[in-house]
């Protein structure tokens, strides 16, 4: 749906050209990468101990000898999973809520909306760390935690359109052709609320991502002998000097996804907004 | 002003006492037994059943609450499991500690942001403008753990300039604990300034198109002059509120620059209690946090009204 308002138009912008091409780079790498690779992520090798970026090793190798960029490819993937994972998780139940909310005014959306107050009074990262922390940790139950502290936020972006939409004609037309409820929320308000809130939303994708990572770091999130971005980092610290290669390969790959993700949803919500004089349609 | 103001402190409290009630439940959710914890592996099933008793473990959940926030209204948070000691007196220095780095972190970042904002949108489109952009987008592409350790990398250990670790410790004073900060607060700086670079930038570019500032550059103002006296009052009211919420994220986002730098405060102790399922500090810490968190919104959101005339004068929607 956001692909048929985009492709049309005769020229895309470089941000939007840039972010998708690294994007979708990323996300092959992420799942060719380390099946073609000649080492397995946690294949060990003590004679090929910190060794520098060479042809064997395009990235080096790590304390145990295992290879630098597989591991990193490794780490996309769970990278690449909690962000979006949590950002779907968002969208689902913020949406969920917001419409109902928006909608239903009174006390049901009263309530709704209370609880994301109260959901929003935690300092954030406090929040995560308190549920991830003492449970054992999960890059699924990562995703799912780092997804609902999106949740408030997607609500209200929800509820604001909803209220906005619900006086327009059309939906007024299918209440007065005695549709249901359910009708009027899922046929009439979503598919009008859903591309500005996906664009939205997908602001969060980068957020998850690092707030990923600084649980992996923390020792929180994904374990050893996994590999995760955050993880290799941490675990690089004590090789920083010998062997600066194991830190900033994940760091590198870290940094241009999510500058990729950040142009790519900054150039959609420019190219979506009404108000921009860009905009078609 | 003043109703809104009662109004907002009333619902503040209203919010802790539901806030604490979660944390209390969650806590009490998860399987670590606290007699356990405290009595050690060897301890017998009967003696474990007296220290429950004892600590009022088997009493309902409301009667347990209710005791625990009678006496943390007291200031008496209880006795941390793994330290035993009284934990209102560990959590306050860490506070404490924890607030000289949040503090100069954020005076660091509104003075730079603001700067460097104003720059970027007086000179719109430029290459100056467009390399700013570009350090700010770096900035928060990766995570403050990154930066921290490039930074020790370059500066501690490559250049030896300062100290790798340790923290304010007020019987150094204040001066001698100034190169402590450095690292932490440079890199606390490099993770929030685009945020703040960023919204700066933007109202200025907004309120530079404005009609009042074309109003006043036809009156045959200065180019300073318009600019700050009448486009950057005006520009910086959204950057308060962002300046607010970057100081809410620092209360957490200090967890992190804590541990890399083994900087004392509550962070730190946050991860110590956390890892060693301290029950009871954890609670005091996150209720704690979550209290401040909740002012620093609502000292934002008084400030924003009280410098907005819109918004003070009922006047806007």
């Amino acid at each position: 749906m956001l692909a048929e308002r985009i492709l049309p138009r005769p020229r895309l912008p470089a941000g939007i050209l840039f972010g998708a091409t690294v994007l979708v780079g990323m996300i092959v790498l992420a799942f060719v990468g380390p099946w073609v690779s000649p080492y397995a992520y946690d294949q060990m090798d003590i004679v090929a101990r910190l060794k520098p970026p060479s042809a064997d090793h395009w990235a080096g190798t790590d304390e145990y000898g295992r290879d630098v960029l597989t591991r990193t490819l490794l780490g996309t993937r769970t990278s690449l999973f909690i962000g979006f994972g949590a950002t779907l998780v968002s969208l689902v139940l913020g949406v969920t809520f917001g419409l109902i909310a928006g909608y239903r005014r009174g006390l049901t959306g009263e309530v709704i909306m209370r609880l994301m107050d109260v959901m929003m009074a935690f300092p954030p990262l406090i929040l995560v760390l308190m549920i991830v922390a003492l449970t054992e940790p999960t890059p699924t139950k990562s995703a799912l935690v780092v997804g609902l502290l999106f949740v408030p936020g997607i609500a209200r972006v929800t509820r604001s359109i909803t209220l906005d939409l619900s006086l327009k004609e059309f939906v007024l037309a299918a209440r007065a052709r005695g549709e249901s409820q359910r009708y009027i929320l899922m046929r009439e308000l979503l598919p009008n609320a859903l591309p500005v809130i996906i664009v939205e939303g997908s602001l969060n994708i980068t957020f998850a991502m690092l707030l990923a990572a600084v649980l992996s770091f923390l020792g929180f999130g994904v374990q050893p002998p996994a590999s995760d971005w955050g993880l290799m980092i941490s675990q690089a610290r004590r090789f920083i000097i010998p062997a600066p290669w194991i830190a900033i390969t994940p760091g590198l790959f870290m940094c241009l996804t999510v500058v990729a993700i950040s142009i790519l949803g900054d150039s959609l919500r420019k190219h979506l907004d009404p108000r921009s004089r860009s905009f078609v349609g | 002003m003043i109703g809104y103001t009662l109004q907002r402190i009333a619902t503040m409290c209203v919010l802790i006492v539901v806030i604490s009630i979660l944390v209390f439940l969650a806590i009490h959710a998860l399987p670590a037994d606290v007699a356990h914890l405290i009595m050690g592996e060897s301890a017998t099933e009967v003696q474990l059943e007296a220290m429950r008793e004892a600590m009022g473990l088997n009493d309902p959940l409301v009667t347990q609450y209710l005791r625990w926030a009678g006496a943390a209204i007291q200031g008496d948070f209880g006795r941390s499991l793994v330290m035993d000691q009284p934990i209102l007196p560990l959590v306050a220095s860490s506070f404490g500690r924890s607030m000289v780095l949040a503090g100069l972190a954020i005076v660091v970042v509104a003075l730079l942001g603001v700067v460097l904002g104003v720059i970027a949108g007086k000179k719109q489109g430029s290459a100056l403008d467009n390399g700013i952009s570009l350090v700010g987008y770096i900035g928060i592409s990766v995570p403050e753990f990154f930066w921290g350790i490039v930074l020790t990398l370059v500066l501690v250990n490559s250049w030896s300039l300062l100290p790798a670790v340790g923290g304010y410790d007020p019987r150094n004073g204040f001066f001698a604990s100034i190169p402590h900060l450095i690292l932490p607060v440079i890199t606390l700086t490099l993770t929030l300034l685009a945020h703040v670079m960023r919204q700066t930038r933007t109202s200025m570019i907004e309120q530079l198109s404005s009609n009042y500032v074309r109003a006043a550059r036809a009156r045959g103002f200065t180019e300073r002059r318009v600019l700050y006296r009448h486009a950057l009052p005006n520009g910086l009211l959204p950057t308060i509120t962002v300046l607010a919420h970057d100081f809410g994220w620092l209360l957490g986002g200090v967890v992190v620059i804590e541990t890399i730098f083994a900087y004392p405060g509550l962070g730190r102790l946050m991860i110590f209690a956390i890892e060693r399922h301290d029950i009871p500090l954890v609670q005091a810490i996150v209720v704690l946090l979550t209290t401040v968190y909740m002012m620093v919104n609502l000292v934002a959101d008084l400030l924003y009204t009280l410098f907005n005339p819109q918004i003070r004068y009922g006047n806007a929607g």
